[in-house]
């Protein structure tokens, strides 16, 4: 591997700058973040002891250290509050994820069958939403949604409704704006590996004797499980952490996991508190995240 | 090399022909000491040796994954061997990077640059070297008149034909006059007949350059169709060094005599010993007599080599005076299959001894109302000068 | 039989239309009403363009509209210098001390949900005193659009063929300068690609920016976001369709530089 070598020491100096920005920008923030979810609250600027004062050295370290407390956690176990924007987040994040699933796979099934040429095409139109600011697609869905709104005006016109619906600040309209929001999510590495799919392996199940209903749950349904899966994570995980489309379509009522660190942060200004909720939701992601990796290390183990 | 082997033999006698007026320095051009490069536990490389007289033509030979590829990027200065020297003219080139190496390599897929035009990547490597630009446009026309690729210098690879880019791939890398120049598979890309006619080509551009060429390549054909010397290699290691000629009819040993064409192989006892002439009574072919002036035979286990196109065979009773000569091995047996190649018709004999050899007839005539069917009793016959002796 | 079994059914057919519908309608809405003269959202009044003309003269739009784009333009520049250098130190840089831990924090973020990452930089910015403005929200975008930068250009390093490196080492070439003669113009698409991945995500970005921005330096999606909140305004649909207008020539650029990509190379940068 020596021609590699050659190579290796140049772009290992090309590695530092960006190396040194990410421990800057992204590890020390976390270290503050896991910190400060530990201190006290303080009405003070900034709203929280104690202090990390790096000019008094390792005495301060160890003070910073001894005055440390888990209270933050308790409060987060113990308040209904937390408890309840936790499961309300996995549950959201669960029935979004089913309702992409079915929505999605369809739609990823006629990409896969269309005609070769115009596969890349389907896949662009796909894309493209994605590339357009999710505020904008949200926004796009509180004017359809809104009282006055087009949903209402065509259901009152079909007579569907006799009087216009309460759209906005509805679960409903949360779930609408998630799974539109996720759909290209879910649709593409479905689509990967349904593409992948080779054709043969269905017309061998007609010649055996399938029919195409049965063929599609016998052979098509379960070698697609890797883009299930892999789609199924892919949305799921953001989804746990969510806070702008719960904010802007759902109710008041009850909140997610990202809408009470929001809250606690910006409302309460209990910076603890908050930094507390955000490493109570990354252990939420933990478990997805590892079965994420662990799947896509078994098909990269498997493609050799 | 089941297709044509009566073919082969006819070019090797004017490849060695060609070569023989090619001046040749005594002291190696190119000095291989004991390299041996390990990829993890796998021994790429085994303390090979080799030198390579400038001038030469050289093919590594071998299946895939016995080193010939890693041995040709160390030499490159891709790998560096764990341990040995390499010698280029007298001094050691083993610490030289690539780029400071007076060696230049074809790749296997020509690695042009897509991002470049013909000409820019011809240039490529004179400009690294810092030729002035007048005399860098007179050595890019050379180059593109020497691979015959006038009119296509404005193109970008993506425009031309595979037999194109592998021109522009040579005229590259023969552009800034290596010393040495290492092709990996040079022809692997090209269809058949183009690569037959492209063989041609690299051997006349080589003897008018008068440059050393070691190539790199899995075809036996290619190998000896080309290369004034042959290494044929396995599991790291070289098996045999020798002209094509010797390689077929003077294998070195049983692996590479399986490897270099077909052949027929009896293993058995030697039971008597006069001067070169030896009795070998087989396991089940009978008693075979070789005649091996080439080497002294110590073991008394060994195998009998006999190539196919060497084998003659008839149907019993139709020549009675060669079959029937105590001079020759002479084996009766039935024929079990015929496969007809175009050039020769390859017959699967079963001895009546429970032996299965091949004989190779070359068809000389368009209509052979004579040839032999399955199921027909033959006389299959050699002579004890076409026979060789292997050590097991 | 061949064509049975493989031929699209009315039920595949079906279910693009709709999914296509589904993606593209409320956009088309959006669109269309940007254009709308009459002051109610929903009630169509005639096409104008009088909600754009509101937008120019919309002094706090405009300002957050020129935060958001000098942003975007300087946090996708940095990011693409960094996220192509992180790229090539991990698709060429083989084994090196602290590898695991460079390459966690480029994907790390990729996954963080944004309340975290706008929370952490905060603490991080009020315990270094900073202040609050355009360089903290750049930052903070530069930090999180790099690592998409860094996944674009390292997979199309990764399907750059290697021997194409090796010859130009062959020719002559230095390591760095093979790279600068034959890996970075053939990357250039991709590295083109991924600083209109990072500029778009800036644009769209109100979490961390939220964060981060400080008092009068608010950036458009955080206005469009506190306007939203407050129910829906015509104008918004105008501010709306030109960002999705922009974004749009951005797209267009960026297909055409990956096909530009796709003739050269072997694979398309992913886009």
């Amino acid at each position: 591997m020596s021609a590699r070598r050659i190579f290796a020491q140049p772009a290992r100096y090309a590695a530092i700058a960006p190396y040194l920005w990410m421990v800057l920008f992204f590890l020390v923030p976390f270290g503050f973040v896991l910190k400060i979810s530990l201190s006290q609250t303080a009405i003070a600027q900034p709203p929280y002891l104690p202090v990390f004062d790096l000019a008094e050295g390792w005495a301060a370290i160890t003070a910073a250290f001894s005055q440390l407390s888990l209270d933050n956690f308790g409060l987060l176990a113990s308040d209904s509050l937390y408890l309840s924007s936790y499961l309300r987040s996995v549950v959201v994040a669960v029935i979004s994820t089913l309702m992409l699933l079915v929505i999605g796979y369809p739609i990823a099934y006629g990409m896969a069958r269309l005609p070769q040429r115009w596969q890349p095409i389907a896949m662009m139109l796909v894309i493209v939403p994605f590339w357009t600011s999710f505020l904008i697609r949200i926004y796009a869905w509180i004017n359809i949604l809104q009282h006055d709104g087009l949903l209402n005006k065509v259901l009152l016109a079909l007579h569907v409704v006799s009087a216009p619906v309460v759209w906005l600040s509805t679960d409903t309209a949360m779930y609408i704006g998630i799974v539109y929001s996720y759909l290209p999510f879910m649709i593409l590495p479905l689509y990967a590996t349904l593409s992948k799919l080779d054709a043969s392996l269905l017309e061998a199940a007609a010649d055996l004797g399938a029919s195409p209903r049965r063929a599609f749950w016998l052979v098509t349904f379960p070698l697609s499980l890797p883009g299930v899966g892999a789609g199924a994570l892919l949305c799921f995980i953001p989804i746990l952490g969510e806070f702008v489309i719960p904010d802007l379509l759902a109710g008041s009522g009850s909140m997610m996991i990202g809408q009470t660190l929001w809250l606690e942060f910006f409302t309460n200004k209990d910076w603890p508190v908050a930094a507390a909720a955000a490493i109570a939701l990354l252990v939420l992601l933990v478990p997805p995240l590892v079965l994420y990796d662990r799947m896509q290390r078994r098909q990269l183990g498997g493609a050799n | 090399m089941t297709e044509e082997s009566p073919d082969i033999d006819t070019r090797n006698i004017d490849v060695s022909a060609q070569h023989a007026d090619v001046a040749v320095a005594d002291a190696p051009l190119l000095r291989i000491e004991a390299v041996s490069k390990k990829f993890g536990s796998f021994l790429a490389v085994d303390r090979l040796s080799l030198d390579i007289k400038a001038g030469e033509f050289f093919a590594l030979l071998g299946p895939s994954g016995c080193g010939k590829t890693t041995l040709l990027r160390i030499l490159a200065g891709f790998e560096t061997p764990d341990e040995g020297r390499i010698l280029l003219g007298g001094s050691d080139i083993a610490p030289v990077l690539p780029h400071e190496r007076p060696v230049n390599m074809m790749f296997q897929n020509y690695a042009l640059f897509p991002h470049l035009s013909v000409r820019e990547n011809i240039a490529f490597g004179l400009k690294r070297a810092g030729m002035a630009r007048a005399a860098i446009d007179t050595r890019v026309a050379e180059m593109v008149a020497l691979v015959k690729l006038e009119g296509m210098e404005k193109r970008k690879p993506d425009q031309l034909s595979g037999g194109q880019k592998q021109r522009v791939a040579l005229a590259r890398s023969l552009a800034r006059r290596p010393r040495v120049l290492l092709l990996d598979e040079p022809l692997a890309a090209l269809d058949k007949k183009l690569r037959e006619s492209t063989q041609q080509e690299l051997m006349e551009l080589q003897r008018r350059l008068g440059m050393t060429f070691i190539v790199v390549t899995h075809d036996q054909e290619e190998a000896m169709t080309m290369a004034s010397r042959i290494g044929v290699m396995n599991a790291g290691r070289l098996e045999q060094v020798a002209t094509p000629r010797d390689l077929y009819e003077a294998p070195a040993s049983r692996w590479v005599a399986e490897f270099v064409g077909d052949v027929n192989l009896f293993d058995g006892d030697v039971t008597s010993h006069e001067h070169f002439r030896l009795v070998v009574a087989t396991r089940d072919g009978g008693n075979i007599v070789v005649v091996e002036p080439r080497q002294v035979v110590t073991k008394s286990q060994v195998s009998v080599a006999i190539r196919p196109e060497k084998v003659k065979m008839s149907r019993r009773g139709s020549t009675p005076d060669a079959a029937g000569s105590q001079a020759i091995n002479r084996l009766e047996g039935v024929v079990t299959d015929v496969s007809y190649l175009g050039g020769s018709t390859v017959y699967k004999i079963q001895l009546d001894t429970g032996a299965v050899v091949r004989s190779s007839v070359a068809n000389t005539t368009r209509l052979d109302t004579d040839a032999c069917s399955a199921g027909q009793r033959v006389v299959a016959w050699f002579s004890p000068d076409d026979c060789l002796v292997l050590e097991r | 039989m061949v064509r049975q079994v493989n031929r699209m059914s009315p039920f595949n057919v079906t279910s693009l239309v709709l999914g296509l519908a589904f993606l593209y309608l409320p956009i088309v809405i959006l669109v269309i009403y940007s254009f709308n003269a009459s002051r109610l959202v929903t009630v169509w009044g005639g096409w104008s363009l009088r909600w754009y003309f509101e937008f120019f003269n919309d002094r706090a739009m405009l300002d957050a509209a020129w935060m958001s784009l000098r942003v975007a333009a300087v946090s996708a520049t940095i990011a693409t210098l960094l996220g192509t250098l992180a790229a090539v130190g991990l698709a060429r840089g083989e084994r090196f001390r602290g590898r695991a831990l460079f390459s966690g924090m480029l994907y790390a973020p990729l996954v963080m949900p944004e309340v975290i990452s706008g929370l952490s930089l905060l603490l991080l910015f009020v315990a270094l005193n900073a202040e609050r403005g355009f360089w903290t929200v750049t930052i903070a975008h530069t930090t999180l659009t790099m690592c998409f930068v860094t996944v674009v250009v390292q997979s199309r390093l990764a399907s750059l063929d290697r021997s194409l490196e090796e010859a130009a080492m062959d020719l002559g070439c230095n390591p760095v300068q093979a790279f600068i003669r034959v890996t970075l113009p053939l990357i250039v698409p991709a590295i083109a690609a991924g600083w209109m991945l990072a500029f778009t995500l800036s644009l769209d970005d109100v979490v961390i920016a939220s964060f981060t921005t400080g008092p009068g330096s608010a950036t458009l999606p955080i206005r469009i976001y506190s306007e939203v909140r407050l129910g829906v305004k015509p104008e918004i649909n105008a501010i709306c369709t030109m960002v999705i207008a922009l974004i749009a020539v951005v797209i267009v650029i960026a297909s055409l530089a990956s096909k530009l990509s796709s003739t050269q190379g072997k694979s398309a940068a992913p886009l």
